[in-house]
């Protein structure tokens, strides 16, 4: 199939090489101190920081075109209604008014609302490159298995990985049963108008959801025969110990949070404040 | 102490009207290798599910009467150490892979019991090289070849060290080549590590290959014999219950050998030659020569065509082919030589990257390029490999008629040419049962009854007879033989050298240079060159 859902880039860089709990942790922990802070300085800083790891990761533009664009246009809708809804909304925060353009109708441009919204963007921004690299330099196996150190229960963990695993096949057989489905009739082709496509389309997912039950039903029970389930615990092929790398991802985290943190003290609360 | 031991065992499922088991008693010992044949709906693999403890933990129903592993009563003892005694490799790998890569799939169960890392990774390394597919630990299962994905399989359950292995139709998946080759590792297996090997399968030809210690015969949901191999071949109880015998076993029949005095019978490496030899040149000499060539006009042509999947490696590069109108084609070849795809760029559901298929309806010529996927299906008819792809109905009734509902024929109609086609097709029973009751093999024929119902001019089929035992494949393809005679054009892709033997009467082999031979069946199967690697 020529549509390719992005996923794990089986490549060979250090943070390939990282532990899945190790780079959940860290951008678990890095979003959220990200969602938090409003310091421009430090959202700057940690942007930087994530695109510098982003390319370090060797992700394609190919790869992630698509889900980025996606990213990108909701991002744009969610300024733009951030300022709709409340174009005051930055003087506010700030307690300054620097007038740009407008003056006494509801849309006025202030210097305080771009700043305010300039520290949004920086937050997608960050979070973004990071999730992505999550995503694609983590094996969904070693996925799985972080879940279950960081606390999760495996079966839940392991279903997560499997649900991912399956999408491409899921993918495929979409395909094929569609064709099928033409053969006997529905025309699905250009030659349909757009209703009759659409019916011919909502039956396809009849056998594929009869198709994914069978599947679903011959894997639990393969898992079954193999013990998934007998105890509490189990081990991981794939599972990683956790190396030096590890611990210095992990303590650089740290101290990133805590600065953002040192931060609400210095700045007395979560915004920094340029206009006072 | 045996290994298996069934006393008196009865067993309905849940969801069914009539027990599927009927007093069953059956003692296997521990180091036994068995055959476990019988037709599709014989309950065999019931029975394989009652060793391995699927039923009664998994799966729901009436059992009386004991089943033991060892001196373990399966009812008392839970499915994960019943797992651990009994190692099941179930029928097609492809639905029961877990792991991302055929590493982790090995390591399944060991991560389940909570084996180490570093132990986990040498006994992976351990049992794939011990089966020969170390080199694909890093590849996806999915990715391997079928004889490879058996080996992932086998690999996953002989690592437990359990001293029952179960194999639920392990032929089922394979290509006649592959199949071979996995019989010969089990039995390889079974002199190395001693263990009780039972085989369900009704390809009794194929797990002949070889030796096995006893044959349970299966009807009906009785065990209905236990026999030796010699003594099974002997009679003639298997085409009784409706199984193929193998072919040098029908031959030396049909040519009138006193199969009693025939040594070695169930070796056919071991038979005397010699001994045999005036007998079957009588015969031979006796046997009707072949029917002369009937000139054909052309139905379809395939011209200079190109494909690939990827830019690098084309599938055809300039093929060419006419199918003619009356032929019933077997296109046969090596896996991964384009059979299915070129069926499928004939339907419409893959286009070419160059080249012209002319479609010769009646006296005018159409280019199938023109035409959608809807539009090619009223006039060729294709049946894929796996019937879940195509069903889309939950009735049967409805899912034959669906075809004709879309090209708004009346209901009379209808109803007429669905129950035509169902009594065709043996399901006419079955009417008014829902699809998932079916078996796999029934499911197919619904598939088909639902595209003969159109009456298209020609007739694609993938493995028409894959996963269904001797006697529906003979109804089934007496069937598509009447068909034929009354005009249907037929191509079937099959890796069933008996098949294409007895049905058809033109044979293409397709290899890496587009057609390699297209001729007669029986001039094929004469030419070692050629049918060789398929057999």
């Amino acid at each position: 199939m020529s549509f390719q859902l992005f996923g794990f880039d089986d490549q060979d860089t250090w943070l390939h090489h990282l532990s899945g709990a190790t780079k959940l942790l860290a951008f678990l922990g890095l979003s959220i101190i990200a969602m938090i802070s409003y310091d421009a300085r430090f959202l700057a800083a940690i942007t930087i920081m994530s695109l510098i790891l982003f390319k370090q990761a060797h992700i394609t533009w190919r790869q992630i075109r698509l889900v980025t664009k996606f990213i990108l246009f909701f991002s744009i809708l969610n300024l733009l209604a951030v300022y709709v809804f409340s174009p005051e909304y930055g003087v506010h925060l700030y307690g300054t008014r620097h007038l740009i353009l407008g003056s006494t109708g509801y849309f006025t441009l202030t210097q305080e609302q771009l700043f305010y919204e300039l520290n949004l963007t920086l937050k997608y921004i960050v979070t973004v490159p990071l999730a992505l690299i999550f995503l694609m330099t983590t094996n969904p196996s070693e996925f799985a298995s972080s879940l279950n150190k960081v606390g999760l229960s495996y079966k839940v963990s392991y279903s997560v990985a499997l649900a991912l695993r399956y999408i491409p096949d899921v993918q495929s057989e979409y395909h094929q049963i569609s064709l099928a489905q033409q053969a006997r009739g529905y025309e699905l082709s250009r030659k349909a108008n757009l209703w009759q496509r659409l019916q011919g389309a909502g039956k396809i997912l009849i056998p594929l959801v009869f198709a994914s039950l069978d599947r679903i039903d011959t894997v639990s029970r393969a898992m079954e025969l193999r013990r998934f389930g007998r105890y509490r615990k189990r081990t991981w092929y794939m599972g990683r110990d956790f190396h030096a790398s590890d611990w210095l991802t992990l303590l650089a985290t740290v101290l990133i949070i805590i600065l953002g943190i040192a931060l609400f003290k210095v700045n007395d609360g979560r915004f920094w404040n340029p206009f006072r | 102490m045996p290994a298996i031991t069934f006393d008196h065992v009865n067993f309905q499922y849940e969801s069914q009207a009539e027990p599927t088991l009927h007093d069953i008693n059956l003692t296997i010992h521990a180091g036994e290798k068995v055959l476990i044949a019988g037709p599709s709906g014989s309950g065999k693999s019931t029975l394989g599910n009652l060793i391995n403890g699927s039923i009664p933990h998994s799966i729901k129903g009436h059992v009386t009467g004991t089943v033991r592993i060892g001196d373990q009563d399966t009812q008392d003892a839970s499915l994960f150490d019943l797992s651990l005694l009994v190692g099941t490799v179930l029928q097609d790998p492809d639905s029961q892979f877990i792991g991302l890569t055929t590493a982790e799939d090995i390591a399944f169960g060991l991560e389940n019991d909570r084996v180490a890392r570093p132990e986990m990774h040498q006994r992976v390394e351990e049992w794939a090289t011990r089966l020969g597919i170390a080199a694909q630990l890093h590849q996806s299962p999915q990715e391997l070849s079928g004889g490879q994905k058996q080996r992932d399989a086998m690999a996953g359950v002989l690592i437990d060290d359990g001293d029952i292995l179960l194999f639920d139709e392990p032929l089922a998946a394979l290509d006649p080549a592959s199949g071979r080759k996995s019989i010969a590792l089990i039995d390889k297996l079974h002199q190395q590590l001693h263990n009780t090997v039972i085989i369900i399968e009704h390809q009794i030809e194929d797990v002949l290959t070889r030796p096995v210690d006893r044959v349970i015969l299966m009807a009906d949901g009785r065990i209905i014999g236990d026999l030796t191999p010699a003594e099974l071949l002997r009679s003639n109880r298997l085409q009784q219950i409706g199984l193929r015998e193998p072919l040098y076993v029908e031959a030396l029949r049909y040519a009138g050998c006193d199969l009693n005095q025939v040594d070695h019978i169930e070796d056919i490496t071991a038979l005397d030659t010699q001994a045999l030899a005036p007998t079957l040149q009588h015969w031979q000499d006796g046997a009707a020569a072949t029917p002369p060539t009937v000139a054909r006009t052309p139905l379809l042509d395939v011209t200079d065509l190109h494909f690939g999947y990827n830019r690098h490696t084309p599938i055809f590069d300039g093929l060419n082919l006419t199918i003619n109108r009356g032929d019933m084609l077997a296109l046969v070849g090596r896996n991964g030589v384009g059979k299915s795809t070129l069926s499928q760029i004939i339907t419409g559901f893959l286009n070419p990257a160059a080249g012209h298929l002319t479609y010769h309806d009646g006296d005018q010529k159409v280019d199938l390029a023109t035409l959608s996927v809807k539009e090619r299906a009223d006039k060729i008819g294709y049946i894929m490999q796996d019937p879940n792809q195509m069903i889309s109905q939950v009735m049967i009734r409805d899912e034959v008629g669906l075809g004709l509902r879309l090209r708004g024929l009346d209901d009379d109609t209808i109803t007429k040419r669905v129950d035509d086609t169902l009594k065709i097709c043996g399901l006419y029973p079955f009417r008014n049962w829902p699809i998932n009751a079916l078996s796999f093999g029934q499911r197919k024929r619904v598939t088909i009854a639902s595209i003969l119902v159109l009456q298209p001019e020609l007739l694609i089929l993938d493995e028409p007879t894959a996963g269904q035992d001797w006697r529906h494949y003979t109804d089934m393809m007496t069937f598509l033989e009447q068909l034929n005679q009354q005009g249907i054009t037929m191509m079937f892709i099959t890796h069933d050298m008996h098949l294409m033997l007895e049905y058809a009467n033109r044979t293409v082999v397709l290899g890496d240079q587009g057609v390699m031979l297209d001729a007669r069946p029986s001039t094929v199967l004469a030419n070692p060159e050629v049918s060789v690697p398929l057999l």
